[in-house]
């Protein structure tokens, strides 16, 4: 009889040659200041924004089933923490957006104890519910300009740095080190045992909790670790905007309904997704940039049409064909038997 | 006297949201899935009416005689066209699908009739109200919408359990499979739970543009009520959800009489305290 | 014609996705007659009868009812042609009462001897428990309840599927009994069971299935022990 050694690889060569041209794409982002106009700069630290959402929103339901509408929730709460911590507490930006993602994440807490209690739509529109009451509460809020908002204080933005354009140069690459963390932070969940635990319950979540798998806990998890990255690009978004409002903060359609559209056209439950949806996104809003509600109205039906004749999604069409991963997520098992190899997945 | 109108005044719109909640429950009792884009076409059907009245210049409980069976085709075609294909074990699809159909419905209005806002004028009934008692008035417009209410509500539920009709859909609502084995066609089945409950939608729609100003963005909102109504009630009982309603409507009142600001609040904290104390719900439906 | 059979399944095949249940499995079933699908777990015995019923797609002419090829049938159209399957384990409907169960069965009002009176005939046991809910009713009578609901649809050929599966002898006994009313009002019958000896009795042909195939059909009384036990087992 011979000896089999089992292992388990993440990566294999084109996974390998697809990472090193990521990476070379993120130090060419990191050098943009240099070669970037002003207004390209935006457009790219709104890009990562939505990079970055899409990508927890993505986690929490593609990966975790947990489909939430309310995550605008946690956005306008990042954002209102950087004012109320910056303008209150006289914080320093830079520090209030981590600060405000661990609020976000010690207030999903409450959050899910009583949306957990909700399943599938009910949940769904559950979390929107809690949006909402944020939302209502932020507009009391009068310190903070409550119905109308607030601007950033002179004193604030000064403190980030002494001149505009370098000002708008840290809070870009903030916006892009942030992107990249929470994506890397992801992909890093996404191979541990939670991963794991995670695919188990997307697949079956009967078997898996029979099976040993914790899943209040794991969802627990990954709904705290989403409203904390969540949180931190509110903060981020606002301290762009300079300027936050009830309204802005808790929008469905900005921070929900784009990052939904985003997901499914680029692709649920894949890493790549999110950054595919993302492109696709402002390449069609540079394209029908005055269109209004028109735009909107479009956005909707691609949706729609994607989720009933594509509903992996461009990315899954994509892996469909070509069985690509960018970034090495599945477990592939080699069987080494003496002198001769055999791969299965 | 003052809190017994509020919480008068409360219970009447309870009537209205359990109209919301009504068409939606019906809907997930039967197929399992949940419409996100129901608010909109409360607000599609107030627009319906809209154009039915300024053009054929009907009053505008009149007009329900056209939006409805209007509305009622629309939900049939849509079920058996679109989101027939949606269900299944998976609930992204029915619920992506519907959110676009929100986002479409809100900015094709928006198209169409401006942001501005619209109000069906019903004429004298509107400001007409009786003097129960010195400082309690009902308004009989109110008052009219929430017979309404009981009425269809109470329509449903002698539909659900006393007619064939119903026995279809509850029969489908257990094993879609076996019911074919009885000879239903479980996609009609489908559009025709579809169509009564946008029928409900149009009524409830009508109802609303002549109560309150309307605008394409109001959908959610209603949505939301629909849903809280639904939750505090208890998910399965259709008088639980009139129950559910008040409870919604009451406490916005008692919210709106303490602070204007307070209203929307109040009422996402009693939905929010059931939740927590009786995530069943007040009056659920033990299924047998 | 009159001896023209009232079923021909000819070489119907039958997949769960990619795995094959069926391998050209050909049925008669003579007007008025009694045939029993005997057979180990897994042979394919429902996947037969479902296909019949509608609830599997079939090619067009391979199932012939009547002289009429029905495969490809969606099931709710397959019952208005006079097929009614009483499914493996009862699946009454849990929302329903008793009598709104038998109600539904009847939905097509197709005509026939069957009412609600004569099904409550056959069975007085449900029509003491009419109105209550179905799921209240023991296994020998839901068992009873789902032939009730079948039969209310007046079909010309009734399936059923294991109607023996978690139920005392005695009981079993008792609804074999009553299959004879049924056959007397000219309904021909199939029955698949895991009971042989109760299927042969019953019946007037047999065919037994293993693995997806017909291993022996004939006549019940040529039914053997060696020979079902050769074709049962596949020895």
């Amino acid at each position: 009889m011979s000896a089999n050694t089992v292992q388990v690889r993440f990566a294999d060569r084109r996974s390998a040659i697809s990472l090193a041209v990521f990476a070379a794409l993120v130090v060419a982002l990191a050098a943009a200041p240099a070669w970037a106009g002003r207004d390209d700069l935006h457009l790219l630290g709104e890009i990562f924004a939505y990079v970055a959402l899409a990508s927890l929103w993505n986690l929490l339901a593609g990966y975790a089933g947990l489909v939430s509408v309310g995550q605008q929730a946690f956005v306008g709460l990042g954002g209102y923490m950087l004012f109320a911590l910056a303008i209150l507490a006289g914080l320093s930006p830079l520090l209030a957006i981590p600060a405000a993602g661990l609020i976000g994440a010690v207030a999903a807490v409450p959050v899910a104890a009583l949306v957990f209690r909700l399943r599938g739509h009910y949940f769904a529109i559950g979390t929107w519910v809690v949006a909402e009451v944020f939302r209502l509460l932020a507009s009391q809020a009068s310190a903070l300009g409550g119905g109308s908002g607030t601007s950033l204080p002179a004193a604030t933005v000064i403190a980030i740095a002494e001149t505009r354009a370098m000002r708008e140069f840290v809070i870009y690459w903030i916006a892009l080190a942030l992107a990249v963390a929470i994506f890397a932070l992801i992909l890093w969940l996404l191979r541990s045992r939670y991963g794991l635990a995670l695919t188990a319950i997307r697949d079956n979540e009967l078997a898996a909790a029979s099976n040993g798998v914790d899943v209040a806990r794991v969802k627990l998890v990954v709904y705290v670790f989403t409203a904390c990255g969540t949180a931190m690009v509110g903060a981020l978004v606002f301290l762009q905007k300079l300027r936050i409002s009830p309204d802005a903060a808790f929008s469905v359609n900005d921070w929900t309904a784009f990052v939904i559209f985003i997901t499914v056209i680029g692709g649920i439950g894949r890493l790549e997704g999110p950054i595919v949806g993302t492109i696709v996104f402002f390449a069609l809003r540079q394209a029908l940039a005055d269109r209004g509600a028109l735009y909107l109205l479009m956005l909707g039906a691609v949706a729609i049409a994607v989720m009933l004749y594509a509903p992996k999604g461009i990315w899954g069409l994509i892996v469909a064909r070509l069985d690509w991963q960018i970034f090495p997520l599945q477990r592939r098992v080699t069987l080494t038997r003496d002198k001769s190899e055999g791969e299965a997945t | 006297m003052e809190w017994t109108n509020t919480i008068v005044q409360g219970i009447l719109t309870g009537g209205l949201y359990a109209m919301f909640a009504a068409g939606l429950s019906l809907i997930f009792g039967v197929m399992r899935l949940v419409n996100i884009a129901h608010g909109d076409f409360i607000v599609l059907a107030a627009y319906l009416a809209l154009v039915v009245t300024e053009t054929l210049g009907l009053d505008p409980l009149l007009s329900l005689i056209i939006v409805v069976p209007l509305m009622a085709a629309i939900g049939y075609a849509l079920q058996r066209g679109l989101l027939n294909r949606t269900l299944g074990d998976d609930l992204l699809p029915p619920l992506l699908v519907t959110f676009g159909l929100s986002v479409i419905i809100q900015n094709g209005l928006l198209e169409i009739f401006t942001a501005d806002s619209r109000r069906l004028q019903a004429g004298a009934i509107e400001v007409a109200s009786w003097q129960l008692a010195p400082g309690l008035a009902i308004g009989v417009l109110p008052l009219l919408q929430f017979v309404i209410a009981v009425v269809v509500i109470g329509a449903l539920q002698a539909l659900f359990y006393r007619t064939a009709f119903g026995r279809a859909f509850r029969a489908t609502s257990d094993d879609p499979s076996v019911a074919r084995l009885m000879g239903l066609d479980n996609a009609h089945v489908f559009g025709l739970a579809m169509a009564l409950s946008l029928a409900v939608v149009a009524i409830a729609g009508v109802l609303l543009a002549v109560r309150t100003n309307f605008d394409p963005a109001i959908g959610p909102a209603r949505l939301i009520f629909g849903f809280e109504a639904v939750i505090i009630g208890g998910l399965g009982s259709l008088w639980g959800t009139l129950a559910g309603g008040v409870v919604l409507g009451v406490a916005q009142a008692i919210g709106a009489k303490l602070d204007p600001g307070w209203q929307l609040l109040a009422g996402h904290l009693a939905f929010l305290a059931v939740l927590a104390i009786k995530p069943e719900g007040l009056f659920p439906r033990i299924r047998g | 014609m009159p001896d023209a059979p009232l079923l021909d399944v000819r070489a119907l095949t039958a997949f769960y996705g990619d795995f094959q249940a069926l391998f050209g499995v050909s049925v008669t079933v003579a007007r008025g007659a009694v045939v029993a699908v005997i057979g180990a777990n897994g042979a394919g015995k429902s996947t037969l009868l479902k296909s019949i019923a509608g609830l599997m797609p079939a090619r067009r002419d391979a199932i012939v009812f009547d002289g009429e090829p029905i495969g490809d049938l969606p099931a709710h159209r397959v019952v208005a042609r006079g097929i009614a399957l009483v499914p493996e384990g009862r699946r009454l409907f849990p929302s329903l009462s008793v009598e709104e169960n038998l109600l539904i069965g009847g939905q097509l009002r197709r005509p026939g001897p069957w009412t609600l009176a004569r099904v409550y005939q056959l069975f007085p046991a449900l029509a003491e428990r009419r109105h209550l809910a179905s799921t209240a009713l023991s296994g020998g009578q839901q068992q009873m309840a789902a032939i009730g609901r079948a039969l209310m649809s007046n079909p010309r050929l009734l399936l059923c599927d294991e109607i023996s599966l978690g139920l005392a002898p005695i009981v079993i006994r008792d609804i074999y009994g009553r299959l004879p009313s049924i056959t007397a009002e000219g309904t021909s019958l199939i029955v698949v069971e895991q009971d042989i000896a109760q299927a042969l009795a019953a019946a007037s042909h047999v065919y037994c299935l293993q693995e997806g195939r017909v291993a022996f059909a004939g006549a019940a009384r040529e039914a053997t022990r060696e020979a079902v036990a050769a074709a049962y087992f596949g020895t």
